[in-house]
């Protein structure tokens, strides 16, 4: 059964919650059941922010999850607070460039990537979320990036689209890292 | 089927409105349900309509009065603690016979509460946060596609019977984004607006719609008229879903999102051999007691699973009437209740 339970979890400002919309718009262009549940509220505004995305073959039962099989983490705290959530065997992608902890589980699959540095070396730093996401598709084959291209083309406004091949440099940097 | 759009709960139900024929807008923002006044601030000019920010929730509740009155299809909505504010002029309505339709993403209470999701609005929802001997058809949406449509059902049925519709959501449904697919068509349902009071022109009587009766006599024949079409209305338009229920010994029982929780539920307790089946009520007044006659046989036990103290929990057990054990569990202030902490909650059934 297809079925991909991702949070991505960080500060409000880090492209937490546009990346986990990406996904599951993606999620639906490959034709898949999707849900996106975001923090609402203060969080968003300079605290932590955090999002649930759902892709699946079935009907999705709860947007709100009480487990995950994927974990993308760009500060210590989200990784303090998410770490329990995931699954035995289940893929957590920490930005080394900013979460300097290391998870306490051993039966997990851990994958570091300096998402931040990558993203202020290449001239953009908006763009760390990408790399993270460019990582989760590597390793789990949640979206494809075909369909995540076509998301950025449904979801940015036009005068955003000319960021776009560089959005899609970050994501198989992050693929390829 | 139409093209398939990933949108947010709230966005969606301003969508839907607007789709159904609704040209009036009155409300004023707080979260979690402020994307829905964002969306008929930017939609609502380019189909001519009107959006208003009122200077309170109890102005905007009185707009919608107006505007009612005058036969037009309006929309006001809230959450929890505005829709407090509105209970004057939905007991007014109610009792004028007004359609509307009002929308509560419930947060968490009670006073001004918290932001986060909820359902403790429940008794104020179905048993009148207002005064006097009124109901309002409640409707309890379970997704985002469910947010269209029965937002859609609400505007027809508010017209239909001449009363206040409500659309009770929680600030999950509002927030959460879903695949939805519009319809190329909405089903509206035309009815005669003879009564309404939106000029005469002198060429007949005019109409008055009022809630003042002084003479008693009147005032109670008034609501033996209203107490009949809610009679009607509790005869014919119960509405639920009865999910893997045919051999299920531990029924729950909710509605809006943790129905959705409920059914993470039910697959985790047959993964572990447990027959777990979901009642869902999609109206919660009237409430659906034809589903529980359904299910009631088979049954061993209800479980009631709630945002809240256990306020659906008392109509649960009305239509049980004993003839079954009902439980509950349920969690307040905002937290969600977790699949482990109401499996928990069946195993301690189980073991009696």
């Amino acid at each position: 059964m297809f079925l991909h339970e991702v949070i991505i979890a960080g500060f409000g400002g880090q492209g937490i919650l546009s990346a986990g919309r990406l996904i599951a718009y993606a999620g639906m262009l490959d034709g898949r059941e999707v849900s996106f549940f975001p923090s609402y509220g203060p969080e968003m505004r300079g605290g932590t922010a955090n999002c649930m995305v759902v892709v699946s073959d079935e009907p999705i039962a709860s947007p709100v999850l009480n487990s995950c099989t994927a974990l993308i983490v760009m500060n210590n705290p989200s990784l303090e607070k998410f770490e329990s959530y995931l699954k035995k065997d289940g893929v957590l992608i920490t930005d080394s460039s900013l979460v300097q902890q290391k998870p306490v589980r051993n039966d997990i699959r851990h994958f570091e990537l300096p998402a931040t540095l990558m993203a202020s070396d290449a001239g953009n730093k908006a763009f760390s979320n990408i790399y993270l996401v460019g990582k989760l598709i590597k390793e789990t084959g949640i979206i494809t990036p075909e369909s995540f291209e076509k998301a950025l083309y449904g979801v940015l406004s036009k005068s955003k689209h000319y960021l776009i091949p560089q959005e899609m440099e970050a994501l198989r940097a992050g693929m390829e890292y | 089927m139409g093209e398939r759009l990933l949108m947010k709960g709230n966005e969606v139900i301003a969508e839907a409105a607007i789709r159904a024929g609704c040209r009036h807008y009155f409300g004023y923002p707080i979260t979690p349900q402020t994307e829905i006044a964002h969306y008929m601030a930017k939609k609502m000019p380019k189909v001519g309509g009107v959006f208003l920010q009122a200077e309170s929730e109890v102005a905007a509740i009185n707009m919608v009065y107006g505007a009612a009155s005058a036969g037009k299809r309006v929309m006001t909505s809230s959450s929890s603690p505005g829709i407090s504010l509105k209970q004057e002029g939905i007991s007014y309505a109610s009792g004028s016979q007004l359609p509307a339709v009002v929308v509560n993403i419930m947060r968490g209470g009670p006073g001004l509460g918290g932001i986060q999701p909820s359902q403790s609005d429940y008794f104020q929802a179905t048993k009148g946060g207002g005064h006097g001997d009124y109901h309002m058809i409640v409707l309890a949406p379970s997704s985002v596609q469910e947010l269209y449509e029965l937002t859609v059902d609400a505007f027809n049925l508010a017209d239909q019977y001449r009363m206040v519709a409500m659309i009770l959501g929680d600030g999950v449904l509002g927030q959460m984004m879903e695949v939805v697919n519009f319809r190329d068509e909405e089903p509206i349902v035309e009815t005669d607006k003879s009564w309404c009071a939106c000029g005469h022109g002198m060429k007949r009587e005019h109409n008055t719609i009022t809630s003042i009766h002084l003479d008693p006599a009147v005032l109670e024949q008034w609501n033996i008229n209203l107490q009949n079409k809610y009679k009607t209305i509790c005869e014919k338009e119960q509405r639920y879903e009865i999910y893997k229920c045919d051999d299920a010994e531990i029924i729950i029982v909710a509605y809006g999102s943790v129905a959705r929780i409920a059914k993470n539920v039910v697959q985790v307790a047959r993964e572990e051999g447990i027959k777990v089946g979901l009642l869902r009520p999609i109206t919660l007044w009237p409430f659906p007691v034809k589903a529980f006659e359904q299910v009631m046989d088979r049954a061993k036990a209800f479980l009631t699973v709630e945002m809240s103290s256990g306020q659906m929990l008392e109509d649960v057990m009305l239509a049980v009437n004993g003839r079954k054990p009902v439980y509950f569990t349920g969690r307040m202030g905002g937290m969600i209740p977790r699949v482990d902490d109401v499996m928990a909650k069946i195993k301690e059934i189980m073991a009696g």
